[in-house]
């Protein structure tokens, strides 16, 4: 099953929330990550994986490392709480208006 | 993809302005509105179904929905009262949400002819207090984060 990965699944995870925190102040790889969880590494690297999915994360290439860094842009889709009210009516406006799309003469 | 419903809350206001402009006449707008079957189709989303239990179209007229999930659990429940009804140009009415604190809000849907074949639809919500406006504001956010969470869960659930 394919999940549609979007920011609010990727914060509603709390592992996820603090490898967000750890890479808010400086770009790190994936070991250096995992180093500061007790969870197993293919686990970090699943979360990692979906962070960069939905483009909370993106990755840089440095020499043979990848670093990871925050996406500022997307965090501010977080920060602006008004976002998720416009979406349900827009989402609902855009579905009145395909169904009455049938309606037209 | 163009953001074309418009939300607008300004900071220490107790009420919310949304408008959104429709490829449909004004007729078929107001249509959608008023309409139980119709309305029940856009209303409904993957988490539930919407049916509407009373929709008086008229001054004074009572009107009462509610959401079911597939289990057929009650998700959600409101009611309210329709003040104004002007076809095709105004539905003034109440809004309270059942079995929760929030107080009634009052709805003003204007539905504006913009050509023959476009229209806009605004829509001024006022609540009680300004606390409670943005409360409101915030539920879509923190709903998102529980959907995702619940998402989440029914998925690790069938990898057990």
């Amino acid at each position: 099953m394919n999940l549609r990965r979007d920011v609010f699944q990727a914060i509603a995870d709390p592992t996820r929330r603090a490898i967000l925190l750890l890479v808010a102040t400086q770009s790190m790889t994936a070991g250096a990550i995992a180093a500061n969880f007790d969870t197993a590494r293919p686990t970090v690297s699943k979360h990692l994986q979906i962070l960069t999915e939905c483009e909370l994360l993106e990755q840089e290439q440095n020499g043979r490392e990848i670093y990871y860094h925050l996406n500022p842009q997307k965090m501010k889709e977080i920060a602006d709480f008004i976002e998720p009210f416009r979406k349900l009516w827009d989402d609902r406006f855009n579905k009145l208006e395909n169904i009455m799309k049938k309606y037209k003469k | 993809m163009e953001r074309k419903t418009k939300v607008n809350a300004e900071e220490g206001k107790h009420d919310i302005h949304i408008s959104r402009e429709f490829d449909l006449p004004v007729d078929l707008l107001f249509k959608a509105h008023v309409d139980p079957e119709i309305f029940e189709q856009w209303m409904s989303h993957e988490y539930g179904t919407t049916k509407v239990l009373k929709l008086e179209c008229k001054n004074h007229g009572g009107w009462q929905f509610q959401t079911v999930d597939a289990q057929g659990n009650v998700l959600f429940q409101a009611n309210g009262v329709i003040h104004e009804f002007v076809q095709d140009q105004k539905i003034t009415r109440t809004f309270e949400m059942n079995n929760t604190p929030f107080a009634v809000q009052l709805e003003f849907l204007e539905f504006v002819k913009l050509g023959d074949d476009t229209s806009k639809l605004n829509m001024q919500i006022v609540f009680k207090t300004v606390e409670l406006r943005d409360q409101l504001l915030k539920q879509p956010f923190a709903m998102g984060l529980n959907m995702a969470h619940n998402r989440l869960q029914e998925v690790v659930g069938k990898l057990k």
